[in-house]
């Protein structure tokens, strides 16, 4: 029986880690994601849980703790932000690469330069490439029933790769919302014991982990990672299965939000995702076919999927909370196109980079969007892919 | 869908993101679906502060800020001159004023805002009730009343409940709470 209840998306997050009770927690403050492991502090202060919380003096111990842990057999966990999760970038690839099911709770906020607590995907989507399972919320019940879905994925041994479940830092994480939590009991029960094959402390099976690797290993090793995340698909897609059959909600790679007859579309990440659902509703009132995908799963990338969902679209506008100085568009908007390439009959697509270091975006600014796409249907020509909403600019307003 | 919108301004440190809170909890209390979120910035002690709350019976997916808002609450009346509290302010709605001073002079810090002004005396109800002064509970009643979002009678019922569970150790502070609630319901007045 679910259980009703009005948390913010960090206690959300405690509250899940405080259900599995892992066995370990190592971890090093930074905003927004701080309060994670201080409402984990007080409940392993109140007996709540037994794991070993491990105060590190910073991010990138905390995640050599956790990988030395999961490579002693151990169920590691660990929260962080920002510049704390660049501190670990070093650590992520050597936990991926050793193939140890780390979960990571990462609270999106905007990566140093100029310094800025506020949210934006800079953080995770700079290291989208370290091997790691990315899954993102667009609430604080996202964020819940991903984590309770992220040890199962990264466990699986046909997977056994770490998993980062992100949410918009501030705007969900400290947000109090209602939520649905789920019996601890039950909780326990659907995510389970970690049962490693190999691990350091195993007596009669020694094995050495992170050793050099010679160059006629290294690609083999790698091209194992590749099959790993491959793998992982079907595995986050089973686990979804079992999650909504357990409890009731359902969950994908991405959620497509009155996509069935839509002409116009947008593809974004996120909690930006609600506001856009509120956009849609009244658009659709006027009779507009706008429809929305909000993608759950980032790595492994639903490329296919996410071409064959788009394919009917007329115009879609990508939309990426994060800047990455291509001149060519952000990460999300980069990796649908290239979904979509080898469609026979695809939409036409732009960029719409958005809510840096915490920029607001309001139901009015995805109605610009929407009607920026209905002018592309029109003309049928696409003048500039490459925009930015909401900031102030001496260059020529798009919006 | 009715949806009841509310920008709390405040001072870092005085607690209108912990009235925002509790009044987010009380409304959920009552079955209603929340929202309760501060907007932070570079955090100081006596920098001005902003919180928001949804409320409505339906779950609520917007996640921006709030522009128009159909009330809004001060905490401090010494933010009139440096925040402009009234910018899109809904005129059906309303400004509840953390303060002892006359409409009169109040409006003159309102950019001419047309719709109704409430004050509240949080100062004078917080001593009188507490023996410090607490703006959070009497300005959180007086934006109950005026705002009609709860029920009164469940709202003092459901914030006796949750008093009790958060200050069982602290009997007193139960009583004194309860005291400023009763009291901000009564004096809360439009001028």
């Amino acid at each position: 029986m679910s259980i009703r209840e009005r948390i913010s998306g960090n206690e959300a997050i405690a509250t899940a880690m405080r259900q599995i009770n892992p066995d370990v927690f190592a971890a090093f403050p930074i905003t927004p994601s701080t309060e994670i492991p201080q409402y984990f502090a007080q409940y392993v202060a109140d007996g709540k849980v037994d794991t070993e919380f491990v105060t590190v003096e910073s991010e990138h111990s905390s995640m050599s703790a956790c990988m030395g842990a999961e490579a002693a057999g151990c169920r590691a966990i660990t929260a962080t932000s920002s510049a704390g999760l660049a501190f670990m970038y070093e650590m992520l690839w050597v936990v991926s690469s050793s193939r140890l099911p780390v979960t990571l709770a990462c609270v999106n906020r905007a990566l140093t330069g100029p310094i800025n607590i506020n949210n934006d995907h800079s953080d995770s989507m700079g290291c989208r490439d370290a091997g790691w399972i990315q899954i993102y919320a667009e609430n604080n019940q996202e964020a819940y029933d991903n984590y309770l879905q992220a040890m199962r994925i990264g466990e699986h041994k046909d997977v056994r790769l770490p998993v980062m479940i992100c949410q918009d830092g501030f705007i969900t994480s400290h947000a109090v919302e209602n939520i649905l939590l789920e019996d601890d009991d039950a909780v326990k029960a659907f995510v389970g014991e970690y049962k490693p094959e190999n691990y350091l402390l195993k007596h009669d099976n020694p094995l050495a982990v992170g050793p050099y690797d010679v160059c006629p290993y290294y690609m083999e090793h790698k091209m194992q990672q590749v099959e790993a995340m491959k793998n992982a698909k079907q595995v986050i897609l089973d686990v979804a299965a079992d999650f909504k059959a357990t409890f009731g909600r359902e969950y994908g790679f991405f959620e497509e939000y009155l996509m069935d007859d839509a002409e116009i579309a947008l593809v974004l990440i996120g909690s930006t995702a609600g506001t856009a659902k509120a956009c849609i509703d009244k658009m659709r009132a006027e009779g507009k076919k706008v429809g929305l995908i909000k993608v759950r799963v980032f790595r492994p990338f639903p490329g296919e999927e996410l071409a064959k969902a788009l394919e009917n679209c007329q115009v879609v506008a990508v939309m990426d909370k994060v800047e990455g100085f291509t001149n060519e568009g952000g990460p999300l908007y980069n990796e649908t196109a290239a979904a979509c390439i080898n469609l026979n009959k695809r939409p036409k697509m732009i960029n719409v980079v958005y809510g840096l270091g915490g920029r607001d975006i309001t139901t009015t600014d995805i109605e610009k969007i929407y009607n920026h796409l209905y002018m592309i249907k029109e003309t049928g020509e696409v003048k500039e892919h490459y925009l930015h909403i909401g900031q102030r600019s001496n260059v020529k307003e798009v919006f | 869908m009715k949806m009841t919108e509310i920008r709390w301004h405040g001072r870092g440190g005085q607690g209108a993101k912990t009235a925002c809170l509790l009044l987010a909890d009380v409304a959920f209390t009552a079955g209603k679906y929340v929202q309760g979120f501060p907007e932070y910035g570079p955090e100081r002690m006596g920098a001005p502060i902003t919180a928001y709350n949804r409320i409505s019976d339906e779950r609520c997916t917007i996640h921006s800020n709030i522009y128009t808002p159909e009330f809004v609450v001060v905490v401090d009346e010494t933010l009139l001159e440096a925040v402009d509290v009234t910018k899109g302010l809904k005129e059906d709605g309303a400004i509840v004023i953390n303060s002892s001073k006359s409409g009169d002079e109040l409006r003159k810090h309102l950019n001419g805002y047309k719709g109704k002004v409430f004050t509240i005396d949080a100062r004078t109800v917080s001593e009188k009730h507490l023996g410090k002064y607490f703006p959070n509970t009497p300005m959180l009643a007086a934006i109950v009343k005026v705002s009609g979002v709860l029920d009164e009678e469940q709202f003092v019922s459901d914030m006796e409940a949750s008093f009790k569970h958060k200050f069982a150790s602290k009997p007193q502070v139960i009583e004194g709470n309860m005291g400023c609630l009763k009291e901000a319901l009564k004096e809360v007045k439009e001028v």
